[in-house]
């Protein structure tokens, strides 16, 4: 068998955000993600490390890429995947997150995964159930897989992540993803300075040890790395931006000012992209652009947080 | 029944007492202070002997929620007062947030009648400025008077139309009764569980900017200046708002204030770990704003100290943090918390005492807080050194929903007294 022989097993029962992890940890994690790359590679894509365990993928929110993407990591690694979808309204209304968790903890599951739109809702459920949970995503809180994939490609195009200049860009405010790697990058050594509009910039986020500009070029200039976030377009309605239209004019990375960046600059995207809003539509398919390595490694980051959570052997 | 209570340090600001006196209790009033030996030998008389203890006029806590009529699964009249003597309070004020709202005589005259068939505590309404608290309409103020109402609030929604609020005051002046504001606008504040700062910015959920009570603070003292009427403004948390009052204080604007003793014991640091129990409206502020209103209390800006209990079952706080009801039990470790401030050297003892005795009787223009002869016997006696847990189990409150849980305190009332029998006892 070809699955990593030698890892350590990651020492927590949950993985809740990259906040909590320590270095050695998203090393160790990493490390393991780039050992299973190889398995997605393969005639046949499976192995059978986690056979006989059970995952389930809990969603609360929509999230096709996501749960697909756990879904095929732990089909990969041979675990019996079961996807929930539930909407939050429902919980408001009928059962609660907690009692549907308990009903899940009785059949016995060996991993949930949950993306919830309600920040902390994975904390509760971690606090509550035996079984190993993994956030997928909790509202405007954290990312943690997404943040281990961007900070795998990162790794692997730039041998490292400590010392570089790394500028996120958007609507830092409603977004977990770059929560989660501001914690990430940071913790690994990289400086990141983050810019938007200053509707987007949380009160106080300084405290995190990021660098804040309100205009884009500052932020981008000798950057090794340029992420662009998703904006959620129904926030016009809320006057975080007066329209797409001006945000695309002063915010969306271009020719011109990711010329300011390096020119072995990354530019990053955890998709879906809105073309033209946050990349125009050149800049997402040009050589520079890892948008789709960062959806082929959130498979092995995946793969890798399911193998070491669950403890999977190689028989 | 007489009752002499024997050897406590008898405080009570409202006359400037602070010795060690034998109180005599006659006829469910206060019959004063005897020498030693003189009455002893009345063979109806029951003493207790307090050597050691604080006897202080009862406690009041302008602040309280009662789920009743309602939410009786969260609290009843009854299980409030019960928790009420427990924490050492003779007499408490309850908030009109119920269902329905306490905006009409026959709501006030049900909250009374069902406090005095429980017959623990005093029980004041709060009634409803606004019908239903909708913020459109002024509830019948006079109506309300006359079943015993004492004041008025729209608590746990802001009045936002301050027109309104303008009418409300005028009012309510006239009747010689305060407005009781809930000060937060409702824009600036939605969608919003915690104090925007660092920690929001953090763990992401959606903030509630300090300004968003300043604002409404701002607006209540101007209208306050203008009609000349009396605001009272409810759960102060912000540093802003300390400097608002203390400034209109000095001006001569007929405001006053309460802060809650989550607001001078905790911060926003409490729910890094989307902490539901530390939930409350308005929310848990920053390091800053509690020290300012440390400062407010020492210099007299903060008047009182209000428990804002409210109590909520498992099943409301047992939920993601966005959705999880707003609230802390508070009635049994109001006192408690405030006592540390005594411990911390923030206050002496005579002027915490002042802070929940005649000054919220002073607001709500309550013959109570005093020890003055011929009082009604309301009287609370306190341990100080008396060490306890914070075990939610053991509280007679319906909700359980205390981040106190755990925590050992110092200070406790081992005696409560109301019209001269007693309601609760642990000496
Ligand atoms: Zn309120
Ligand atoms: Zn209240």
């Amino acid at each position: 068998m070809e699955t990593p022989l030698n890892v350590r097993k990651l020492d927590r029962k949950d993985i809740l955000g990259i906040k909590e992890l320590s270095v050695e940890e998203i090393n160790l994690i990493l490390e393991t993600a780039d050992s299973f790359v190889e398995v997605s590679t393969r005639e046949i894509k499976k192995v059978p490390t986690l056979r006989g365990k059970t995952i389930i993928n809990l969603f609360y929110e929509a999230s096709t890429r996501t749960r697909t993407s756990f879904e095929i990591a732990g089909k990969r690694l041979s675990a019996d995947t079961v996807n929930i979808s539930a909407s939050t309204s429902s919980v408001v209304k009928g059962e609660t997150l907690i009692d549907t968790a308990r009903n899940l903890e009785s059949m016995n599951p060996d991993i949930i995964v949950i993306r919830h739109s309600a920040a902390g809702a994975p904390q509760m459920l971690a606090r509550i159930l035996r079984q190993s949970i993994i956030n997928a995503g909790d509202g405007a809180h954290e990312h943690p897989t997404q943040a281990l994939l961007d900070m795998m490609t990162i790794k692997s195009r730039k041998g490292g992540i400590a010392g570089l200049k790394v500028a996120i860009i958007g609507d830092i405010a409603h977004s977990r993803v770059a929560r989660s790697n501001i914690h990430g990058l940071t913790k690994m050594g990289a400086r990141v300075f983050i810019a938007g509009p200053p509707t987007m910039i949380p009160y106080d986020i300084e405290k995190m040890g990021v660098t804040v500009h309100t205009r884009i070029e500052e932020a981008i200039r000798d950057a090794d790395v340029v992420m662009a976030l998703r904006i959620q377009t129904e926030r016009e309605k809320q006057c975080i931006f007066p329209s797409l239209r001006e945000y695309a004019q002063h915010f969306s990375l271009n020719k011109r000012n990711i010329s300011l960046a390096r020119k072995d600059v990354m530019i990053m995207h955890p998709g879906p992209v809105n073309r033209g809003v946050e990349i125009s539509p050149d800049l997402a398919d040009c050589a520079n652009s890892v948008i789709l390595d960062q959806v082929t490694n959130g498979v092995a980051v995946r793969m890798a947080l399911l193998y070491l959570l669950a403890g999977g052997s190689n028989t | 029944m007489n009752l002499l209570l024997k050897g406590g340090r008898v405080i009570d600001p409202s006359t400037g007492v602070d010795q060690v006196q034998n109180l005599l209790i006659k006829n469910g009033k206060i019959a004063g202070r005897v020498e030693e030996g003189q009455a002893l030998n009345d063979p109806e008389l029951d003493v207790i002997d307090i050597s050691g203890k604080i006897l202080v006029p009862g406690l009041i806590d302008m602040h309280t929620h009662l789920r009743e009529p309602g939410d009786e699964y969260k609290e009843t009249i009854a299980s409030g007062s019960e928790a009420a003597a427990a924490g050492g309070f003779t007499s408490i004020a309850c908030m009109p947030n119920t269902h329905p709202v306490n905006d009409n005589r026959s709501t006030t005259e049900f909250i009374l009648k069902r406090a005095a068939e429980c017959g623990l505590v005093n029980v004041y309404p709060i009634a409803a400025i606004s019908l239903k608290s909708e913020g459109a309409i002024l509830s019948e103020f006079w109506d309300l008077k006359e079943a015993g109402a004492v004041g008025f609030s729209d608590d746990g929604k802001p009045v936002m139309n301050s027109a309104l609020m303008r009418r409300a005051l005028e009012y309510a002046s006239s009747l010689d009764m305060p407005i009781i504001s809930h000060c937060e606008d409702v824009n600036l504040s939605a969608g919003g569980v915690m104090h925007e700062g660092a920690v929001s910015a953090e763990i992401g959920l959606v903030g509630i900017p300090a300004a968003a009570e300043e604002i409404m603070v701002a607006r209540d003292i101007l209208l306050a200046e203008y009609t000349g009427a009396h605001i009272h403004i409810a759960h102060v948390s912000t540093k802003g708002s300390v400097r608002l009052i203390h400034e209109a204080k000095a001006r001569g604007i007929r405001v006053t204030a309460e802060t809650a003793p989550h607001y001078f014991m905790l911060t926003d640091e409490a729910l890094r770990n989307f902490d539901t129990f530390a939930k409350v409206y308005p929310p848990l502020r920053g390091a800053k704003d509690r020290e300012a209103i440390r400062e407010g209390m020492n210099d007299g800006t903060i008047d009182t100290i209000a428990s804002d209990h409210a109590p909520h079952a498992r099943t409301d706080k047992e939920l993601e943090f966005d959705y999880a009801a707003n609230g802390i039990t508070g009635l049994e470790t109001s006192l408690s918390l405030s006592l540390s401030l005594v411990q911390e050297g923030i206050l002496t003892l005579p002027e915490l005492i002042k802070k929940m005795t005649i000054n919220p009787a002073r607001i709500l223009h309550i013959p109570k807080g005093t020890l003055a002869a011929d009082a009604d016997a309301d009287i609370t006696v306190i341990d100080t050194e008396k060490e306890w847990l914070v075990d939610p189990r053991m509280f007679r409150s319906r909700g359980k929903n205390t981040p106190f849980q755990g925590q050992q305190l110092r200070g406790k009332a081992v005696l409560t007294i109301v019209g001269g029998e007693i309601r609760f006892r642990d000496l």
